[in-house]
């Protein structure tokens, strides 16, 4: 799809979603939408990034500087950084755990497991009965599973979670992983 | 590949906090005590040997657009096909295979719910598997910038 058509079928709902700020009023919004594009797929590196992004989204270097600097005051942008390959560094064990909590438990207990610092994602998603009786998940990256699976009991006994149900599954490949792409189309 | 002491630094001081100015690469070299040349031949080979996907923002996926985790229970001898066509599907950014029932997960993300609706019923199709679908319900913690524990890798 040309860029022109992909914005057009992008502008109607990110246009009105994004979370701009007044900030950014001043610029051209299909101009914020190329940026993003552009964002998704990392900084240039270069000795000037900001530029190389302005002059492939139409807008200015500081326009750039600007717009990155909002969306990080809005929360879009969570970070900017080395986006690092775990598994190219040796952190080959990486362990999706699920359970099934109680519905007016999973929040408390939810907030309990993120606060373990070999926890690096913890969320809560739907089950999805018969399939998937599972609604909190915590992922824990780690160098070896006989360390993840450690680390795993020492959360059951800290959070006396015996009696929750619980499944481990472990990737044993990764098959595609990039950042995300909201409004870009590669 | 285990980068050295520099490379290590540059991990650990910049998975978050990059500069925003005109030269940053130059700044982050002043607080390393390097060149930028330096710095940036250090992101690129980071980058070649898949040590970092990139470098750039990661964006919070409920502002930025819509997003859901999903799996499909492909038949053991068909996973790498069914892998290569949702690799191929719009919107997939990860993609893993898992030790379950269901054993492969993965993120699709679109600029809308009612496109990422389509893209999954179009997958589906292509398929021909149920897909589940797990869309976010809570966000406890989510933040894959955690510090490299140098020790447990070397």
């Amino acid at each position: 799809m040309s860029l022109a058509s992909q914005t057009r079928a992008n502008q109607s709902t990110w246009l009105n979603t994004a979370p701009d700020t007044s900030e950014l009023d001043h610029i051209s919004p299909w101009g914020l939408l190329r940026l993003r594009q552009q964002l998704e797929m990392g900084l240039p590196i270069a000795p000037r990034p900001y530029k190389a992004l302005a002059e492939k989204s139409g807008l200015t270097e500081q326009q750039v500087m600007d717009a990155v600097q909002a969306w990080q005051g809005t929360g879009m942008i969570k970070r900017i950084g080395l986006v690092v390959r775990h598994r190219t560094l040796g952190y080959t064990a990486n362990a999706m755990v699920v359970w099934d909590v109680p519905d007016q438990q999973v929040s408390e207990l939810g907030r309990r497991l993120a606060a373990a610092p070999f926890v690096t994602l913890c969320y809560q998603r739907p089950r999805r009965l018969p399939d998937w009786p599972y609604n909190l998940f915590c992922m824990i990256h780690g160098t070896g599973r006989e360390r993840v699976l450690q680390q795993l009991d020492s959360l059951v006994s800290a959070h006396s979670l015996d009696a929750i149900p619980r499944a481990v599954l472990f990737s044993p490949r990764a098959y595609l992983q990039r950042g995300g792409r909201y409004v870009s189309n590669d | 590949m285990i980068p050295d002491s520099t490379s290590r630094r540059l991990i650990d001081m910049y998975q978050r906090g990059l500069p925003v100015c005109e030269r940053p690469y130059e700044q982050m070299a002043r607080e390393l005590g390097t060149s930028e040349d330096d710095v940036i031949s250090r992101l690129q080979s980071l980058q070649e040997n898949q040590v970092i996907s990139r470098v750039g923002p990661v964006f919070e996926h409920s502002r930025a657009g819509a997003s859901l985790l999903a799996a499909v229970a492909a038949p053991d001898e068909q996973i790498d096909l069914v892998a290569a066509t949702i690799n191929r599907a719009p919107g997939v950014n990860h993609n893993y295979a898992r030790e379950h029932t269901y054993n492969l997960w993965f993120v699709m993300t679109a600029p809308d719910e009612d496109t990422l609706e389509n893209r999954l019923d179009e997958l589906e199709h292509q398929l021909q598997l149920p897909i589940l679908r797990l869309p976010m319900v809570e966000g406890y913690h989510i933040d894959l910038g955690f510090a490299i524990d140098w020790e447990a890798v070397t």
